[in-house]
């Protein structure tokens, strides 16, 4: 049965406020995690930043910056849009407003939580699961809240068909609260202290299980939700390929599951732990660029927009990020390349480029898409300051990754030099000083980065507020055939 | 080998991997099939959410479909050379401690003979030959910056190498010994046996033995009484127990008054230098040796 599958009943009642309350925690988050982690970048050529205060020093900011930015920013963005995405994509009111209230205020207590006991030194010492097991509970309590209000949500929608960015909402809900309960697991001895139920490699490979999957299913399945909905939306084309939907959909969620040895390369992890880590990696790469060739393809037909409408760059250049990180992954799981990358700075720009360039633009094309919706307007305040903000960020996260990469291989090479005596070349203080300058050039990428954040923030406020628009987006008109010779001639 | 599963636990593993592995398979022969009651290329699926939101069911990539068989037929390659399937080993019969010695067997045979010319020098001559004094060099950069700096002038609590003052002595034999096994000093703390004012006047002779003053001279009977047996009766030190010269201004833990205090009220137990022998091996110890004569020498 064929047809239009949005019954031209009256319109519903959506529940809005949730949304727009996370939509302007991701923007103050934003603000705060990627200032602290430019803060932590500049103490990483200025040591003395901290003053000698335990709690700015860069061991105890760095979690922060990393919390705040993946939980607090990409946590509020994730929630707040797969409220609006479910609720327009099921034709019904997000179901429990009490649940989905708590889940909003429970989800902050979390993050403020975090920002105070980060810097007095109570971690667990889990990369990306620091927090100690009272505010762990409270995340198990908000998420799975979370996932009665979405899956709940699903079972009442309209449409007899679940929208594929759904798809990818509720693997991340589901599997982040099965990685976040199974890894959080510990014996606590006071309020503030806890040791892990695991010991040993077994508590390393439980901790990459965790984490690699944050990565797949937070950072990954998570976003892809988010560009599944507004990526088609912005465009006002249909996806490209259904079948491949469900193919690197059902492909991406199960290789994934696999993939976290890789980063216990060459440890007491046993071979064949490392070898499936590996292998699964490599497998994943094709999964991934589904997700890729499906958003850029549904340009198809429609390039023309990415010369006019910058939140198109943001959506689709972010796909470009994604796509060079979902190879670059790959590459680096392979052991002769993890024994160059492993430790070094590689890693940091490997992670930023899919942190900075696939996870915030991502975030930044779809929050300029759904903020003057939210207020009921046509379009943001000012589209030429989307275009400065698209800029800033594109420059800002070249120069951080780039930066990066270089000092990263460079490390690598330094740490592994040997003579014709066989013997190391470098000491560690001295690959450290050749750092330097990269650090320099990371921190000028962080500072546009952060800038471009600021110049988002002052065009949400705007627009929430309601001052009139003061540039509107060029109107959406395909280009004359010769127009671009044209160009080329003058 | 350590790490076996048992073998229900190998198979599951085995089984596990290759039924997702199929599975992927599976799912892409399955979508590559195009049904008759499916819409044309250029038609979207039929369903349609949030007023304008469709699919279009284009055929997947062929290149994209050749990069994931790809991957897939390395990652079985891969599994049936290499450890991976639960307890099977892989054809190359590859492990990483296998890899680890082969390197280091590969090494130590290739840089055998570099080092033989230097079997036969003393270590004072060896201090002579600039090639022999740079490799002892980098291996000093290698395992030594960490306590006693890139310049060798050490820190609080780690000797400077660099000066001509030696707590266990400056012959080549005594450093060599001194790398090679590790050294553990060890100051009781006096706290109870002076008292306040006893570690006071203890402290006042430290820092002018000669002043002649009431604390002075006090203290420098009780330093005679207690502090002799290892510091020696003129209290210039024993390098047989790493007891340290206190006449001369070289401080190991700091000669200010707060220093003094707390090295002789609550004694210094933390001073450990690790032995070195089987890190670093006997043929680069001797240079390293050397690297560090030279630097006083």
């Amino acid at each position: 049965m064929a047809g239009n599958e949005t019954p031209a009943a009256a319109a519903v009642n959506y529940n809005d406020r949730v949304v727009l309350q996370f939509t302007i925690m991701t923007l103050v988050w934003a603000v705060v995690g990627m200032g602290v982690g430019v803060f932590i970048a500049a103490e990483l050529i200025w040591p003395g930043l901290s003053m000698n205060l335990p709690w700015l020093s860069y061991g105890r900011l760095r979690p922060l910056h990393t919390n705040a930015v993946i939980f607090a920013f990409g946590g509020s963005a994730l929630i707040g849009t797969s409220y609006w995405v479910v609720q327009r994509t099921c034709q019904t009111r997000l179901v429990f407003d009490k649940l989905a209230a708590f889940t909003f205020w429970g989800w902050q207590a979390v993050i403020v939580g975090a920002a105070i006991s980060l810097p007095l030194g109570y971690t667990q010492a889990k990369e990306y699961a620091e927090l100690e097991w009272p505010l762990d509970l409270l995340i198990a309590l908000v998420w799975v809240s979370y996932a009665v209000v979405f899956f709940g949500t699903i079972m009442r929608r309209k449409t007899p068909h679940i929208y594929v960015a759904n798809w990818f909402y509720g693997s991340f809900i589901l599997t982040v609260a099965i990685l976040h309960i199974v890894n959080s697991a510990a014996i606590p001895v006071s309020l503030t202290k806890s040791y892990s139920a695991y010991g040993g490699a077994v508590d390393a490979m439980v901790q990459w299980w965790y984490g690699h999957n944050a990565v797949g299913f937070f950072l990954t399945a998570g976003f892809l939700g988010m560009m599944y909905y507004f990526i088609p939306k912005q465009v006002g084309k249909p996806i490209y390929s259904y079948r491949l939907s469900i193919v690197h959909f059902w492909a991406l969620i199960s290789i994934y599951m696999w993939a976290g040895p890789h980063h216990l390369h060459y440890t007491a992890l046993p071979d064949w732990v490392q070898s499936l880590g590996m292998v699964f990696s490599l497998i994943l790469l094709a999964p991934s660029w589904g997700g890729m060739i499906n958003g850029i393809m549904t340009l198809s037909g429609a390039w023309h927009k990415l010369r006019t409408d910058p939140i198109i760059k943001f959506l689709i250049v972010s796909l470009s990020f994604y796509g060079m990180s979902t190879f670059e992954g790959p590459m680096m799981s392979i052991k002769t390349v993890n024994a160059l990358s492993h430790y070094t700075d590689w890693t940091i720009g490997h992670v930023h480029s899919g942190a900075l360039g696939w996870v915030g633009m991502i975030t930044m094309g779809s929050l300029y898409v759904l903020i003057p919706r939210l207020v009921n307007r046509e379009s943001m305040y000012s589209t030429r300051l989307i275009e400065i903000h698209f800029w800033l960020t594109t420059l800002g996260v070249v120069l951080y990754i780039a930066a990066m990469w270089v000092a990263g291989v460079m490390q690598g090479l330094m740490w592994r030099a040997t003579d014709e005596n066989g013997i190391l070349v470098y000491s560690f203080i001295e690959s450290l000083n050749a750092t330097y300058p990269f650090y320099a050039v990371r921190l000028a990428g962080g500072v546009l980065y952060l800038t471009g954040i600021l110049v988002m923030v002052y065009n949400s406020y705007k627009t929430l507020m309601g001052a009139p628009a003061i540039d509107l987006p060029q109107p959406d008109q395909p280009p004359a055939p010769n127009a671009s010779t044209a160009e080329v001639q003058t | 080998m350590s790490e076996q599963l048992s073998t229900g636990w190998s198979w599951f593993v085995i089984l596990i991997t290759l039924l997702n592995i199929v599975a992927c398979l599976w799912l892409i022969a399955w979508a590559s099939i195009r049904r008759d009651d499916e819409p044309a290329e250029t038609e979207t699926t039929g369903h349609v959410w949030d007023n304008d939101l469709a699919e279009y069911n284009q055929p997947m990539p062929f290149w994209w479909l050749g990069l994931f068989v790809v991957t897939i037929v390395f990652s079985l390659m891969y599994l049936v050379a290499y450890p991976g399937l639960g307890n099977f080993d892989g054809l190359f019969n590859w492990t990483q401690e296998r890899q680890h010695e082969t390197q280091i067997n590969q090494a130590e045979h290739r840089f055998e003979r570099k080092f033989a010319e230097y079997h036969e020098m003393d270590i004072p001559a060896l201090a002579q030959e600039p090639d022999a004094v740079d490799i002892g060099r980098k291996v000093y950069q290698t395992w030594c910056t960490g306590c006693h700096g890139s310049d060798a002038r050490g820190a609080k609590g780690y000797p400077n190498l660099a000066d001509n003052d030696w707590l266990w002595g400056g012959e080549p034999e005594q450093i060599l010994a001194s790398i090679s096994n590790g050294r553990a000093g060890m100051m009781p703390p006096w706290q109870a046996v002076l008292g306040d004012k006893g570690v006071a006047a203890v402290v006042d002779f430290m820092q002018d033995p000669h002043a002649g003053t009431a604390a002075v001279e006090q203290g420098k009977a009780l330093f005679e009484q207690n502090c002799t047996a290892c510091h020696g009766a003129d209290g210039t030190g024993n390098t047989m127990l790493g007891a340290p010269n206190l006449m001369d201004d070289i401080w190991l833990y700091g000669g200010d008054e707060a220093s003094l205090t707390s090295s002789i009220a609550n004694g210094r137990q933390q001073g450990r230098m690790p032995a070195h022998r089987d890190l670093i091996g006997a043929d680069k110890l001797r240079l390293l040796t050397a690297y560090i004569y030279s630097l006083s020498h």
